[in-house]
Order: C-alpha cells, then sequence, then structure tokens
C-alpha cells in the first residue's frame, strides 16, 4: 500500500525533479543522513563532505573522524569568521549531543577531503566512513551533486 | 611550530590598522562607516576613486577601480582552492542577483583571488565558468594582490598545511560601492539574504 502511494507520488512529482529520500544509516542512537559533496575540477582542490547526525539517544557521542576512498587527505574542518577573516581550523571532534542534530553544512563543519585520488563527478556517489566515539564507525554514500550545490537534493528521511 | 606568515603590502599595514579601528567600533550597536584602506582618509568612507590597484581579470582585460566608477560594484575576496566559503559566497550573491531581477544589470561583481599564485585568469575563468557568467574574477601579481587588499582593507594570510599544500585565511564580506565610488555597505559573510538584498538596493538606486 505504502509502496503504490509513493509510485504514484513519483509519476505525479515527475516533471518537478522529485527529490528521492535520503539514505541514512543508524548505528545504535544515532542517525546519519542528508550526506553529499560538490564536484570537482580535476584533483588538485579539496573537496567537501556534508552530513547531518541526529542522536535520538540520552547520551552526547562525538565525531572524531572521517575516512573515505576518494581522498589520502580527509579531515574534520570548521570554517569560522572571526573580525570578518573566515578560516577553516581543524576540529579534533565534533560533539553530538544527545538529542540533537548536528549538521556539517556550508559555512560551518565540514568534511575536508584534501589529496583527491580521482575527480569527483556530478552524479557519482562515494563513500565516506564517520568514526564515532561510542558509536563506533558508520559508512555512508555521498552523492556528488553540482558544484553549485548548496544542499542535499533529497528529502529528509522521517 | 607552524610559520603563519601575514602577508600584508607595505601600504596594508596601514590599512589593516583602519580596518580594525573600524571593527573595534562595530562591536557597540549600529554599524558606524566602515572605514580604512588606501581609499579612505581618517573619517572618511572607503572610496574606489580614491584607491590605486590594477588587476588583470578572467578575460584577460586590465582592470583599475576608475573602470568601475559610474555604476555600482560588488567586490568579494576568496580563492579557487577553497572548498566551502568561496562556492557559498558565489551562490548566495548568484541568489541575490537572481533576485534584484533586471536591477541586477545595474552593478557590477568581482572576485579578486588571494592566492594569485594558483589563480591565474585562465584558472579563474575555469572555475567561475561554474557559476553565475556575470561574476567576473581578479587576479594579479602577488603585489598588484596586496595592492589591493589594502584598498579594501582586506586582510589575507597563507596557512600551511601539514602535507606540503596550503589553504588561505582571508576577509569574507561583500563589499558594496555606489555608482560614485563610495563604499555603501558590507555583507558578511553569515548574513541573511533578506538584508542583503537591500544593502544592494541601496547602493544601486
Ligand atoms: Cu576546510
Amino acid at each position: 500500500m505504502k509502496r503504490f502511494a509513493i509510485v504514484l507520488g513519483l509519476a505525479v512529482m515527475l516533471p518537478l525533479a522529485a527529490a528521492a529520500e535520503c539514505a541514512s544509516v543508524s548505528a545504535g542512537d544515532l542517525t546519519v543522513t542528508g550526506a553529499w559533496s560538490r564536484a570537482t575540477i580535476g584533483t588538485a582542490r579539496p573537496a567537501v563532505f556534508y552530513v547531518e547526525i541526529r542522536n535520538d539517544g540520552e547520551t552526547g557521542d562525538r565525531l572524531t573522524g572521517i575516512d573515505t576512498p576518494v581522498a589520502a587527505m580527509p579531515m574534520l574542518h570548521r570554517t569560522v569568521v572571526k573580525d570578518g577573516v573566515a578560516s577553516m581550523p581543524h576540529a579534533e571532534a565534533i560533539d553530538i549531543p544527545a538529542g540533537e542534530t548536528v549538521s556539517l553544512a556550508p559555512g560551518g563543519y565540514h568534511g575536508m577531503l584534501m589529496e583527491l585520488t580521482a575527480p569527483l563527478a556530478e552524479g557519482e556517489t562515494f563513500p565516506v566512513v564517520l568514526r564515532f566515539e561510542r558509536a563506533g564507525s558508520v559508512e555512508i554514500d555521498a552523492p556528488v551533486l553540482s558544484i553549485r550545490a548548496q544542499g542535499a537534493e533529497c528529502d529528509a528521511a522521517g | 611550530m607552524r610559520r603563519r606568515g601575514l602577508i600584508l603590502g607595505a601600504a596594508g599595514l596601514a590599512g589593516a590598522f583602519g580596518f580594525m579601528m573600524g571593527l573595534g567600533a562595530w562591536r557597540g550597536g549600529d554599524p558606524p562607516p566602515p572605514r580604512g584602506g588606501e581609499g579612505a582618509r581618517d573619517g572618511e568612507r572607503m572610496d574606489l576613486s580614491r584607491m590605486a590597484w590594477e588587476l588583470t581579470d578572467d578575460h584577460g582585460t586590465r582592470v583599475a577601480p576608475r573602470d568601475w566608477l559610474g555604476q555600482a560594484s560588488m567586490v568579494f575576496f576568496g580563492f579557487t582552492w577553497c572548498p566551502d566559503v568561496c562556492p557559498t559566497t558565489l551562490m548566495d550573491i548568484s541568489g541575490w542577483l537572481d533576485d534584484l531581477g533586471p536591477d541586477a544589470d545595474r552593478i557590477r561583481v568581482s572576485l579578486i583571488t588571494v592566492d594569485p599564485k594558483r589563480d591565474s585568469p585562465q584558472v579563474l575563468g575555469e572555475y567561475l565558468s561554474n557559476f553565475d557568467p556575470r561574476i567576473r574574477g581578479l587576479t594579479g601579481s602577488p603585489e598588484d594582490i596586496a595592492k589591493a587588499a589594502a584598498g579594501f582593507a582586506v586582510k589575507y594570510e597563507r596557512v600551511p598545511r601539514d602535507d606540503g599544500d596550503y589553504t588561505m585565511n582571508h576577509t569574507s564580506g561583500v563589499y558594496v560601492f555606489r555608482p560614485s565610488g563610495a563604499l555603501s555597505s558590507i555583507i558578511d559573510f553569515h548574513e541573511d539574504r533578506q538584508f542583503a538584498v537591500p544593502k544592494i538596493r541601496r547602493a544601486i538606486e
């Protein structure tokens, strides 16, 4: 019944380029969803990784690092603007407080993918492993969106 | 110990000082007229007509501040190796231009690179071809860039990475000038679009 409703919805929405539901992976109390990245020109420039992490538990967790086969030097960064000057220092860890959702999003926390092993082409996906202090490792596929993208192009999972 | 060289032209020191003085004053409520840069004298607003830099755009055309007079202009500093702030600013600006509708034709938009070593006119052109075609990219020698940055009282800094590569810290605001060349406003990086577009309209009208 639910599938029928979805198919019907798709048929109606197709001309508007309907967005699919975001892929979502759970580990313990954490749900990781809305992963995305931007296409790159070649491999010389660093790429980014954005994602949303929800903690439905009663204990805080911490994202301590990321790994991906597409970059030899992936790192957590945070864009900060101080006295008008933007910088992006390395974030040792990102707190995921109990009951909250933390976003790695443009202008704030981001995965900085340095030393790309291949250019990221729009339409492709690549896996990223997020390392949490308590929940352990969580792997999610990140779709590569346009270089112009400003957010995930999927619907937030319920 | 990691060494961070603050890159500022000789003229830039005075500019940066003026800029910091301006920031000090901003913290207390209403923004006073932004000051600083060689385009400003004591107590005066920054003005394109008093700047003296010369750069090359991504079409290979030489550009000087006087070329921008007679039309409103919008300028920001960045670099194309910047994965987070710069694409976000470029897309913000595209959104503002879309919101302005036909009035967007009345404002010139330029990105001045803080990384001239990598951002040649060709590299800028290739990168910017992915964004709004109304945005031009300007570059020059490191001295040319230092001079331009001093004019806008913009700060930038090369930050070496552990792998031998480097990134750049830089002033991230968008400077909006009136057709007369006088600074109209600065749009901060995290500012809401609902405040940005009226600021741009004020400079155009
Ligand atoms: Cu970064």
